[in-house]
């Protein structure tokens, strides 16, 4: 039904998609899989109308399409289910689902018979409870699923594209989910499904397309019986070659963190570990294990019950002043939204968390901020090596080494990093793993969160491997592969 | 401007000492001088009896001096993300709070002192309400914009309430002159110079551009936002009750009708001066820049005998055409 051919979409300094084949066809549930930075986001997008490839053919029933735009794509029959639900909070459930195309007449909505054409939507659904006048900011995340899903429907879509659907739900909730996709497939539609657990994609998967790298290296594989060995070395086969700086020799140092059965409800559970001064623990998970929110929980950034203890004292929660003046610092994941203030100059980014300290009575000691900035800038070879430039005109990794040079002033114990290295292209990455090396080596404890398991495992002295909320290993980064990583956090098996 | 990663090419950037930024914010005033100077021009040709006189530009002076110390508040909260609209109605009842008999019968530095305190006092209610009761800028100090007009109504009946021959103190700032100024624009002078300094060589300044430019990250990095916003709201309070004190030298009065619709000229010429709404940009020279501009308008207008409805027409055109000159400013230079 919808075969796609040599597809490549280049964006400024990255080839997201380079070369991808996908074969769908009428009435199957074809799941993709990769690793995150593979391109399955990108080939979605790219369905949907949103990015329009470089190079590469579409094929839809036999005829070449062009998805020039959303409303194209929806009008060839594609519809597609994001990850993060794409709904109107303050719109009615009924409202939703006809977004965009309304049963108006002269601008006119027809109320009455958008709600009987949604409640038939959803009893389609197997839904009937779903009130279509309700509004969809009170509903629970399982019926927001089905909302999107109506949505879908309403326009009569034959290919429909789920990114992790089952990522917001409940067990009980997913099955629900599976059995709405097999009336879907039983009436000929197409579902291209996304998820990293693998047991969904036995379920309800039929054949899998395995991306890596914005390439296809397999495709139409029989989704209940291939080897999860032969699909995780499928995926994790890279040619990128990482370059981890050594390891510290000396034996680290004594404990700077403690964290004991913090929990935060729908996000983690029971996490217990310690962080030791010049010891770099890594994280390792999925999106949505509890990575960035057990980090949150810290610094003292987000409600979680159980104790964080830095160098001894308890971390107050919710107080991130007083975190921060104990020195602790964050690097956060979404680098321009949490981290920078874009306009402003690579020094007055690198000296916002510590400005008191360059400060009498409020009174900014100009000459020694600027300097600082400057030796900071050497340091961690910023370039360029103008410390007065906005730090908007940098690359994705010298702004991050801003982001992490904030954290050199004063005397930290204790860095948070999450996803340091994301968006950051593959040469600067081996000049970040340094810099943070050379943080850990200077006494610094490093807690690291990363998407990528061989940055993890390569830079890391400790891992910790999280699904879904809890812990399911600890130990040294030496004693773990990739492949192992994987199988744990994919399979829910540890070790 | 191709690939920011590389150093080589733009190694000639960073020779030029106060870097590219500062030169971008130069050229933008640039555009507010130019304008200035064309407005003077255009005074000098229709009036060149009038325009050009001591008193003429003395009086401009003295029109601004008002607005002009509201405005360096109001920059402050404005490059802090925020927005004030209460700032005219605080300033009325400051000026009526100041004047009651009761106030005036303690003697002139303690109505200074008490238009300064209520001017703060309502400031920090604002800041309050925003910072900690989560209430959105623009309701918040809505709701005081009616309140304290309200407030200083109930206070004064609604009469003007004129200062007594004995507290003449307060009056003598707009009379007596230093080197043929009042000494009420060397008040201005002087607020504009500490807000400056504020703004550019403080910590507090650094945080106002943190907190209205990313509060994400100024949380992150360890700023406390919520105090930050309050204080900026109490700041702005506090350059109300300093323009109460210059009102009621101005109009010998304190009155509920003070500064009516001031909050509009003050986020106009803050505006003007190339502040963003959205937070995080802006410079007090450029804000008291487009307030000059508005006020040289009003008294072309005057001197040239025109309505004020032209008046009021010419000065909404003039915010769009500054803003949309920004845009394109920023547009080009934008990297």
């Amino acid at each position: 039904m919808l075969v796609m051919r040599g597809i490549v979409k280049q964006f400024p300094g990255v080839r997201a998609l380079d070369g991808v084949d996908l074969d769908v066809r009428a009435g199957e549930v074809h799941c993709l899989l990769g690793q995150n930075g593979a391109g399955k986001s990108t080939l979605i997008k790219v369905l949907a109308g949103v990015h329009q490839p470089d190079e590469g053919t579409i094929e839809f029933n036999g005829a070449q399409v062009r998805a020039g735009s959303p409303i194209d794509a929806i009008r060839l029959g594609f519809a597609t289910i994001y990850q993060e639900l794409d709904l109107v909070d303050g719109l009615s459930v009924a409202e939703n689902i006809f977004l965009g195309h309304e049963h108006a007449r002269a601008g006119f909505v027809n109320r009455g018979a958008v709600n009987r054409a949604a409640g038939a939507v959803l009893a389609r659904l197997g839904h009937p409870e779903i009130r279509p006048k309700a509004e969809v900011g009170r509903l629970s995340p399982a019926a927001k699923q089905v909302v999107s899903m109506a949505r879908a429907l309403s326009h009569e879509a034959r290919l429909i594209i789920m990114d992790e659907p089952s990522a917001a739900l409940a067990h009980d909730e997913v099955a629900n989910l599976f059995r709405i996709i097999r009336e879907l497939t039983a009436q000929g539609v197409a579902v291209v499904y996304i998820s990293h657990r693998l047991e969904e994609i036995r379920e309800i998967g039929d054949r899998v397309t395995v991306l890596k790298d914005g390439r296809t290296v397999a495709v139409g594989l029989p989704a209940r019986d291939t080897p999860t060995s032969e699909i995780v070395s499928l995926m994790t086969g890279r040619n990128v070659e990482y370059v981890f700086p050594p390891r510290a020799a000396e034996s680290p140092g004594d404990e700077v963190l403690r964290v004991e059965g913090l929990s935060s409800p729908g996000a983690f559970a029971d996490v217990s570990f310690s962080v030791r001064a010049g010891e770099i623990v890594g994280l390792a998970g999925l999106v949505g294990s509890g990575r960035s929110e057990i980090l949150e929980a810290v610094y003292g950034a987000r409600r979680a019950s159980g104790s964080v203890v830095l160098s001894g004292k308890p971390v107050r929660r919710g107080d991130i002043v007083g975190t921060v003046r104990r020195g602790m610092g964050l690097a956060p994941e979404e680098r321009k939204a949490q981290a920078l203030l874009l306009d402003q100059s690579v020094t007055a980014n690198i000296t916002l968390g510590s400005l008191p300290g360059f400060a009498r009575f409020g009174w900014m000691d100009r000459a020694r901020e600027k300097a600082e900035a400057q030796r900071l800038v050497e340091a961690l070879d910023i370039r360029p090596p103008d410390p007065e430039r906005p730090i908007k005109t940098l690359s994705g990794g010298n702004q991050q080494k801003a982001v992490l040079a904030r954290w050199l002033l004063g005397s930290r114990k204790l860095l948070l990093l999450d996803e340091p290295t994301r968006g950051v292209d593959v040469g600067a990455r081996a000049e970040l793993y340094a810099v943070i090396r050379g943080l850990a080596d200077q006494g610094i404890g490093v807690l690291l969160v990363s998407s990528e398991v061989p940055e993890v495992l390569g830079l890391s002295d400790r891992v910790l491997v999280l699904r879904e909320g809890t812990v399911i290993h600890q130990g040294d980064a030496q004693d773990l592969d990739e492949h192992r990583v994987l199988d744990m956090i994919m399979d829910g098996r540890a070790a | 401007m191709s690939n920011p990663a590389e150093a080589g090419p733009h190694d000639r950037f960073a020779v030029r000492a106060p870097g590219p930024l500062a030169w971008l914010g130069e050229t933008r005033h640039l555009g507010l001088v130019i304008a200035l100077v064309l407005l003077a021009i255009v005074g000098l040709v229709t009036k060149p009896e009038n325009f050009a006189t001591t008193s003429n530009l003395v009086s401009i002076l003295s029109l601004a001096a008002t607005i002009g110390v509201i405005t360096v508040g109001a920059t402050f909260v404005i490059i802090g993300g925020g927005i004030d609209l209460s700032v005219g109605a605080t300033m009325a009842l400051a000026s009526v709070w100041a004047t009651t008999l009761a106030t005036q019968a303690y003697g002139p530095a303690v109505m200074a002192i008490c238009a300064i305190l209520v001017g703060t006092g309502t400031g920090l209610v604002n800041g309050l309400l925003i910072a900690y009761g989560r209430l959105v800028p623009f309701i918040a100090t809505l709701a005081m914009l009616v309140a304290a007009r309200g407030l200083a109504q109930r206070m004064s009946d609604r009469k003007t309430q004129i200062i007594q021959p004995e507290n003449s103190a307060i009056v003598d700032l707009s009379t007596t002159r230093l080197l043929g100024v009042p000494l009420l624009v060397y008040i201005f002078a002087l607020v504009v110079a500490l807000g400056w300094v504020l703004l550019n060589r403080t910590t507090f300044g650094r945080r106002t551009y943190a907190v209205g430019g990313n509060p994400e990250a100024a949380r992150l990095a360890g700023i406390n936002v919520r105090r930050h916003t309050m204080l900026l709201y109490a700041l702005s309070g506090l350059c109300c009750g300093i323009a109460a004190i210059l009102i009621m030298a101005r109009t010998t009065t304190g009155s509920s009708t003070h500064g009516d619709l001031y909050e509009l000229d003050a986020i106009a010429a803050v505006i003007i001066g190339g502040t963003l709404l959205t937070g995080g940009r802006g410079t007090i020279i450029g804000s008291i820049l487009g307030l000059l501009i508005f006020t040289l308008i009003t008294n072309l207008f005057i001197l040239n005998g025109l309505n004020t409805s032209d008046q009021l027409i010419a000065k909404g055109l003039i915010i769009v055409v500054a803003v949309l000159l920004q845009r394109r400013n920023l547009k080009e230079r934008a990297p």
